[in-house]
């Protein structure tokens, strides 16, 4: 990835430091990279394995449950994704499940994050009760979802709302992101919250102290120093929720026909129903590269978008 | 930079109370904010109730409020052997934590504060290597771990969760270092502090709170990984969502038990999201000041 | 602070659970490692096996999952050889199947040397299930078949009989009758969840009774044709006007609840439901039900036959223990432990003929136990087939493709009841699927 637009507010200059004193400057480089080897070299090692027998696999035709049938086919796997319709429609679905969740978890993550940035009797009960979704299993929390709140007959949704509505028959991909929602819009909350308490109480104070009211002040002070949070907080929850399984998993199977299957799940299903090792590598590897894709252009966006001019605090 | 008095000593200000002279007093957003919050969890409120329920009594329409309460679920629970999974889950869980720390700490700061060339490709790749869906790495992931004899074994749990959350926190805690006012480093280096220094006593006091929620973030993580979980263990490496999921029969009524036993797999993970909440608000009041 | 505690707490949890996971914990005598589903019955069993840790000096650890992930991580682990389980839980699906591909243990030779096993106990259908080449691969622990539950009390307030062996068509002006949306009872309950193993298995019966099949002899695929359509609008049509809400996503379990909390008059569905029904701190419609054979039309029986059974993978090591398990667990005193233990419902049915002569369990079993063991030995494809094909299996298809094409044709059924798409459309989608299957076995034959 190339993208050469993060903002970099700290100047390091190479100069000044007593330790490079004496050491020329390409080992002062050596030495500026050392702390990052650690985490850069595990992280190879523990990933990239996987991905290039993923890659290998991807070329193979191999079914599990026929022994003797694997054999290299190379690029047929990857045509066959691109015939196939239910590829299409897990693709759509994916997009459409990660915008959603993201949107609306952080516009709630952000209202919560305002509401809770205030003094007030048992904020930290309030605070921890409003991370607890985030911390039960996800697992849990789908069925949860299913059990309780969708029911036909014995949810509380139509407890309350009346009606025998299905919702995860009808509606099933708003039931399975309305249940994404509510697990991740604590995460939201939590990064939102830390940016807004970091933010510089002098500053607000002058600017109430200038005349601006509530609205500018956030608008033109907070918001700013948020960005940062908020381009974090949607870069990180749209990388899981892309990846969302449990939910779809547990709540709809991918049902009712296709309507909720997403990208991971369909993977699943060729890998654990159909045993087929080679499609299922394919499908992920083309993952990887669509989201890479999509993520370039996406971090291009943001920080076009929100970028910090001159370290506006 | 706006043309704050950088002189004014940081920790001794006492942070100013800020008044908000609203139409919506105080209170009144107090009790809002209270019941969004309520609302909120409100079906984790009734997982709790149901974790007290005979399954009859768990699958009622209308949902029933009130209902004679038992602990039989708690007992199933915990005689159908949840304490060893328990064990395997907190090992998991402290070892990544407190090695991604390790990791992604140093790496952070060469990221951010002191940064390196090509530190938008290392930040890049990071993120890249959570692209790749997990379930479609399984299958390699289980041959990998065949061969190394690493089947049913906590450290291959503690290898991946610590490879998946190093992005994570890498991300997180670069987006605190950069915090991290300039003039404060800028100071202490004039004053000829060498980098140990500088982290213990300037860097990190400021991004304690940034350190906390990056942790709360991977404890959170970590507990609760389903998928490798469930493939890449067995009998002995087992950890918590696995046990969870056991309770899922395709044929009877399993809802108050589970309820019961999601209710004490959570329990750990909230007494210590409640801890680090604790510290990150403390961290936050004293370090937020610039 | 915060640090002094993590180090302290890294350094108790280390002791305490660091040999959990790098080392087997508990004394050097031999271990074995079962993966079951995660079933009542199955719960009974591990209940009960201090009982054979103490006999043998075996200790047993037991991996439980719900059906899903039990069967593909079984699946994996036995197809690459993996060795984490010493007995696995698998059906009368994979048994033949992996016994052909060589994965699984003959057991012959164990039963053998087996005194008083009596293997010959077994009912003839299910044993034959679970055999390759006459001989058998894994031993029965429960089995079932199918048939229709309905509620006494309202036919008799409807003034409606149920005959003994019912047709589809009378079945279905019975649900009409019956189906009331103003107290929210539906007319008859049937699954409608996708999953080869889930609305399918009802569903497939449904079709055989109408004359239809997946394949021919040729492995032609056979979704398109008049009798399977005929069948499909007949079950699509029938959940829909009269079945359950929520049909779409409802399975065994969501179908039980709904029956056992008596918010339908019938429930066609596996025999084993009946073990829920008349459980007393899970149903409220204990003894209001009458079991009759599955429905039928053309057929003289449509029961579908299913087992799940313990097998042991060519890879384990300890065969001998593994075979001592596997023969406690399914033998005649294990029945009767149970039925003792924690009372005769609960006794794993459907696969020891012996089981139906036990006094105590055909008087606590009263309602069903003779309509479950007709159903189980009547269930044979010469009964439940209108033509002969070229597989095993009656409720799926015993090939190993099967569980992606079941799986993707009951997506399509379930999009079909939720009123998604046509039934015409789900049936074209699922030949298209069903014919790429069998064309792979007409270019093999």
């Amino acid at each position: 990835m190339t993208s050469s637009v993060l903002p970099s507010n700290v100047a390091a200059p190479a100069t000044a430091t007593p330790a490079n004193k004496q050491a020329s400057a390409k080992s002062a480089a050596w030495r500026r990279r050392l702390p990052l080897l650690p985490a850069l070299i595990f992280t190879i090692v523990v990933t990239q394995i996987p991905f290039v027998l993923t890659v290998v696999y991807s070329f193979q035709s191999w079914n599990l449950v026929r022994p003797g049938s694997r054999h290299f086919v190379w690029l047929q796997n990857y045509v066959d994704v691109f015939v196939d319709s239910q590829f299409r429609t897990a693709l759509l679905n994916t997009v459409l499940l990660t915008v959603f969740s993201v949107l609306v978890s952080m516009l709630l993550g952000l209202g919560l994050a305002l509401l809770l940035d205030r003094k007030m009797i048992g904020r930290g009960v309030v605070r921890t009760l409003l991370i607890t979704p985030f911390l039960i299993l996800p697992a849990a929390g789908a069925l949860l979802w299913k059990t309780t709140m969708f029911d036909p007959t014995y949810g509380l949704l139509n407890f309350v709302f009346g009606g025998n509505t299905d919702w995860l028959a009808e509606w099933p991909l708003t039931s399975v992101i309305a249940q994404i929602v509510w697990q991740w819009t604590p995460f939201m909350m939590l990064l939102i919250l830390a940016g807004l308490q970091s933010q510089s109480k002098e500053v607000l104070e002058a600017a109430q102290v200038d005349g601006a009211n509530r609205w500018r002040t956030f608008a033109s002070i907070t918001l700013p120093q948020l960005s940062r949070y908020l381009q974090l907080a949607t870069l990180l929850g749209a990388i899981y929720i892309v990846n969302s399984f449990d939910a779809i998993f547990l709540m709809t199977q991918g049902g009712p026909g296709t309507a909720s299957t997403n990208l991971p799940f369909y993977i699943y299903q060729r890998a654990f129903q159909g045993f087929d090792i080679g499609q299922s590598s394919a499908m992920g590897v083309v993952v990887v590269i669509l989201t890479m894709i999509v993520a370039t252009f996406a971090l291009r966006l943001m920080f076009r978008t929100f970028s910090v001019t001159g370290g506006v605090k | 930079m706006t043309t704050v008095d950088t002189a004014t000593p940081r920790h001794a200000a006492a942070p100013v109370p800020r008044k908000r002279k609203r139409r919506i007093g105080p209170i009144s957003l107090s009790a809002l904010t209270w019941v969004i919050a309520i609302l909120f969890v409100f079906p984790l409120i009734w997982m709790v109730l149901t974790s007290f329920k005979q399954e009859a009594d768990a699958y009622t329409d209308p949902p029933k409020l009130v209902f004679g309460p038992t602990l039989d679920q708690f007992a199933g629970v915990i005689d159908r052997g949840f304490l060893p999974y328990l064990a395997n889950s907190a090992f998991v869980t402290v070892l990544v934590v407190l090695i991604v720390l390790i990791f992604a700490i140093p790496a952070a700061y060469a990221l951010s504060i002191a940064p390196v060339k090509g530190t938008t490709n290392a930040l890049g790749f990071f993120l890249s290597t959570k692209m790749l869906p997990i379930v479609a790495a399984i299958i390699p992931l289980y041959v990998i771990s065949q061969n190394l004899k690493l089947l049913d074994n906590v450290w291959a749990l503690v290898i991946l969760y610590t490879s998946m959350n190093l992005p994570l926190a890498i991300w997180m805690m670069r987006s605190f270092f950069l915090e991290v006012p300039t003039e404060m480093m800028e100071a202490a280096r004039v004053d000829g502090a060498n980098l140990p220094t500088l982290l213990y006593k300037i860097i990190l006091p400021v991004v304690a709170p940034g350190i906390a929620a990056t942790a709360l973030i991977c404890v959170i993580f970590s507990w609760t990984e389903f998928f490798y979980a469930v493939n890449l263990t067995a009998a002995r490496a087992g950890t918590v969502p696995v046990f969870l999921v056991g309770f899922i029969t395709s044929e009877g009524l399993y809802w108050a038990q589970l309820a019961a036993a999601a209710l004490l797999a959570s329990l750990p993970v909230m007494i210590v999201g409640w801890i680090a909440q604790n510290h990150l608000v403390r961290g936050l009041s004293m370090g937020a000041v610039k | 602070m915060r640090k002094a505690l993590t180090l302290f707490l890294v350094a108790a949890l280390l002791g305490v659970a660091g040999c959990a996971g790098a080392g087997a914990v508990g004394a050097g005598g031999r271990t074995l490692v079962v993966a079951i589903v995660a079933n009542p019955q199955m719960q009974d069993a591990i209940s009960l096996s201090g009982q054979f840790e103490r006999d043998t000096g075996i200790t047993l650890r037991f991996v439980t999952l719900p059906e899903n992930q039990a069967r593909a991580k079984i699946t994996a682990s036995v197809a690459t050889g993996g060795g984490e389980f010493d007995v696995v839980m698998i059906s009368n699906y994979e048994t033949p199947q992996w016994a052909k591909n060589g994965w699984l243990e003959n057991l012959e030779p164990y039963l053998k040397e087996s005194q008083g096993y009596d293997e010959n106990d077994f009912i003839p259908s299910i044993r034959t299930s679970l055999s390759y080449q006459d001989s058998l691969y894994a031993v029965p622990f429960y089995g079932e078949s199918s048939f229709l539950a309905y509620r006494k009390d309202l036919f008799d307030a409807a003034g409606l009989t149920m005959p003994a062996h019912p047709t589809w068509q009378e079945v279905a002006g019975f649900a009409a009758k019956l189906d009331d949306d103003a107290k929210d009872v539906a007319g008859i309950c049937l699954r409608g969840k996708p999953g080869w193993g889930e609305s399918l298995a009802p569903f497939t019966t449904v079709a055989n009774t109408f004359g239809a099949s997946w394949f021919d002899e040729d492995w032609n695929a056979r979704l398109n044709t008049p009798e399977f359509k005929k069948a499909a609008q007949f079950y699509v049509d029938l959940v829909r006007e009269h079945g359950e809400v929520g049909a779409s996503s409802a399975g065994f379990s969501e179908c039980g609840t709904r029956y056992g909390q008596g918010q339908a008059a019938m429930w066609y569905d596996a025999t084993v439901m009946a073990g829920t029904n008349e459980d007393e701190s899970s149903s409220k419609i204990v003894g209001k039900s009458g079991y009759v054979a599955a429905p039928v039309e053309q057929t003289r029986s449509s029961g579908w036959l299913y087992t799940w059974a313990l097998a042991m993978p060519k890879v384990t090591q300890d065969k001998q223990g593994a075979w001592e398990f596997m023969k406690w667990m399914t033998d005649k005193q294990f029945v009767k432990s149970v039925g003792t233990e924690f009372g005769w419902n609960r006794v794993p049915p459907g696969c020891r003929a012996s089981t139906y002569d036990i006094p105590e369990y055909t008087e606590a079993a009263k309602a069903y136990a003779q309509p479950t063991l007709d159903a189980i030995n009547e269930a044979t494809q010469q009964n439940a087939m209108a033509h002969p094909v070229p597989y095993p299996g009656i409720q799926f298809v015993g090939i190993p493709e099967f569980q992606d094409l079941g799986t993707r044709v009951s997506q399509q059924l379930s999009a079909a009841i939720a009123g998604q798409i046509t039934v015409d459309e789900a049936l074209a989608q699922s030949q298209e699927y069903a014919d790429t299957v069998g064309q792979a076995y007409r270019e093999t034959r």
